[in-house]
């Protein structure tokens, strides 16, 4: 018997790391994986990013008040949709009870926000770095306690039983009177100081200049984190998760694990929504967090695009114009009446256009305001043989 | 005792209603394996219209008319929103029924006006004395047509061809199709079944009351009667929504006894609860298939 010679040994221990290098004029060769799930992965991202956070953040100096005040609900909203996004979109969850987990964030951050010798139940700690988490944090212990039941279902039975939840929060909501102030009633909101700032005064800034540039901080962070857990070992599994569950097990995706975890992160991003919601209204009630503002989110969430971070924040802000479109229409088309009494009115047309757009985006364009924008990005980009 | 059968009798009234929505969602689950959220409209629709009819041909006339005109609103629906998104997402398609929902309950929501609308049933609240109980005769109607609608709709699934062909398709889709079974017009049937049950159940609900706006979350209520009676199961609607009408109304009328220190009546939370208790044991529901994995 002969000995064969074992295989001459790698000597030069592991290859060394070569270094990724892009390619000049070749923006979408990527020679490396970690090029490919960067965080912004072309220059043109990376610069278009830039100009829109810069764009954003001038706003403020360039719009009048009104507008802004609906721009600046439309960032916190969109905290709200990317948490959806992340259940919905990603991990493929399809979740009805948004609104429970927004309503238990703005109830949290009332309460530890609140006046210690007010009416209702008050904490007086008015720093935002500790009650925006503590909303969250809540929140997401809600979705905890709430996953192992969502684990054992599956789609549609999920999307029910998120429904009966958001009965539920109402109910106690409602109930829990020395927290919310009771049905029809309401408490204060959270007030957001910042270093000892209070956004809701108007100083050198107006009120919603401050909250607009605060909302528009805080959506920055919260979306950049969103983006990387999107694309993290956790987003994978989600992806995994969403695209066939029994194949993800088999492949060694916990199911129940990373169910749970897209709830809890999800409901944190809810709970941070609702923490400040309603800072620049002041005043809200139990009633508020009903099926309409949970359907809003999954409008947000279909309209803006599916798995997408940058959709969600689209669709967040299309929704938070809506009432705005609507109220401009009466000027444009004659029958459509602005008073309440009268048919068609504003509201009933608002009301409409959430259901009309999700359907028609469904329809039409099941990839959202981002397929939009991907279909205008490959037009130009392939511009004189479009087809 | 009194109380106690009282309450009953006023959860079969109700249950009966819950019945006539539930079997509405079963059947087009069982048809496109999608749930309709469309359903609270449709039965919106159909209590608007009937009341609007009712004084011109009378009750029962205006009853039968305003089904079928609420079922041929869901054939159209079916047609122009659904059918093209069929062997998408089953999500997908439940998220457009929310969708048709909000628009189609805005539409029938302006028609309903600011005085609240009255539907002219002939029962009120009349009631009849049974030993010491005082039953309702809209909870009598309600159980009774109830009872009529279900035996009527056995017996189609069973001795119709277009019954047939339903339980076929529900069965194994791509085998019915092979076998020439229209899975379209399956469909079709199914939707306009389902549309047509929500208006009679909206009927029932706005007897003795006034319609107004929020007259569809009686609708979303039944959301846990399938899950508990189980989604693909009609039998399991039947005894579902008789069993959450009853459960509803007994904790109602026991509220006060239950917990004392809560004001807010739980009855409406009742259902969900007792969805979610049923899932904890029974995540297919009482009467529903278990789900198989296939990989």
């Amino acid at each position: 018997m002969t000995t064969t010679a074992p295989p001459p040994r790698d000597t030069r221990g592991p290859a060394p790391k070569r270094r990724a290098r892009r390619v000049l004029g070749r923006p979408e060769l990527f020679t490396s994986y970690s090029q490919d799930m960067a965080f912004l992965n072309t220059r043109p991202k990376q610069l278009g990013v830039l100009a829109i956070i810069a764009v954003a953040a001038y706003l403020p100096m360039g719009l009048p008040d009104d507008i802004l005040a609906l721009l600046g609900t439309g960032l916190v909203l969109a905290i709200g949709a990317i948490g959806l996004n992340l259940l919905t979109g990603y991990a493929g969850q399809v979740s009805l009870g948004h609104a429970f987990f927004v309503g238990v964030g703005a109830y949290t951050s009332a309460a530890l926000a609140g006046d210690p010798d007010g009416r209702y139940l008050g904490f007086g700690v008015d720093n935002v770095l500790i009650w925006i988490p503590a909303a969250g944090l809540a929140a997401a212990l809600c979705g905890v306690v709430v996953a192992p039941l969502a684990t054992r279902l599956r789609g549609l039975y999920l999307a029910i039983v998120t429904l009966g939840l958001v009965f539920i929060g109402i109910y106690f909501f409602t109930e829990w009177r020395d927290l919310s102030g009771g049905a029809q009633v309401g408490r204060e909101a959270a007030v957001p100081v910042v270093f000892g700032n209070d956004l809701t005064r108007d100083g050198a800034y107006t009120e919603e200049q401050k909250l607009f540039w605060f909302f528009l901080a805080v959506l920055i962070v919260f979306a950049v984190l969103a983006r990387n857990i999107a694309r993290s070992r956790i987003g994978r599994a989600f992806a995994a998760v969403r695209d066939r569950d029994i194949a993800a097990g088999v492949m060694g995706v916990e199911l129940s694990r990373y169910k749970i975890i897209a709830f809890t992160i999800s409901s944190f991003y809810a709970g941070v929504c609702g923490s400040l919601l309603f800072a620049a209204n002041g005043q809200f009630g139990p009633e508020q967090f009903g099926l309409l503002l949970s359907v809003q989110f999954i409008a947000m969430v279909l309209i803006g695009g599916v798995a997408t971070i940058s959709g969600s924040i689209m669709g967040a802000m299309l929704i938070a114009l809506l009432p705005r479109i609507s109220s401009e229409l009466p000027g444009l088309l004659g029958f459509i009446s602005s008073s309440p009494i009268e048919h068609p009115n504003i509201f009933e047309i608002e009301t409409a256009l959430y259901g009309g757009l999700i359907v028609a985006f469904l329809l039409f364009e099941p990839r959202g305001l981002y397929g939009i924008w991907l279909r205008i990005r490959t037009y130009w980009k392939s511009f004189p043989f479009s087809y | 005792m009194t109380q106690f059968f009282t309450a009953v009798s006023i959860g079969a009234g109700n249950g009966s209603i819950y019945v006539l929505l539930a079997l509405g969602f079963v059947i087009i689950y069982k048809s496109m394996q999608v749930i309709s959220f469309a359903q609270p409209a449709f039965m919106m629709s159909g209590a608007i219209l009937v009341s609007y009819l009712s004084p011109k041909v009378g009750f029962v006339a205006a009853c039968v008319l305003g089904a079928i005109s609420i079922a041929l609103v869901a054939l159209i629906v079916e047609r122009v929103a659904v059918r093209p998104m069929v062997g998408k997402a089953t999500f997908v398609i439940a998220i457009i029924t929310i969708g048709i929902d909000i628009v189609v309950r805005v539409v029938a929501g302006a028609f309903v006006g600011v005085n609240p609308r009255q539907i002219g049933d002939p029962w009120g609240l009349d009631v009849v004395t049974i030993g010491d109980v005082q039953v309702q005769h809209r909870h009598i109607a309600a159980f009774a047509a109830a009872m009529i609608i279900v035996v009527l709709l056995f017996a189609f699934f069973r001795f119709t061809p277009i019954g047939l062909a339903m339980r076929a398709a529900a069965l194994d889709q791509e085998a019915a199709m092979a076998q020439g079974v229209s899975v379209g017009t399956v469909f079709a049937v199914s939707w306009g079944l389902a549309g047509g049950l929500a208006a009679v159940a909206g009927v029932f609900t706005a007897a003795g009351n006034s319609i107004d706006q929020n007259i569809y979350v009686v609708a979303l209520t039944a959301l846990p009667v399938i899950i508990l009676g189980g989604l693909d199961s009609l039998g399991g609607a039947v005894v579902g929504g008789l069993v959450v009408g009853i459960v509803q109304s007994l904790t109602s009328t026991y509220h006060r006894d239950i917990f004392p220190n809560l004001d807010t009546n739980t009855g409406a939370i009742a259902p969900f609860v007792l969805m979610l208790l049923v899932l904890l044991v029974r995540p297919q529901g009482l009467f529903g298939t278990k789900e198989v994995e296939r990989v």
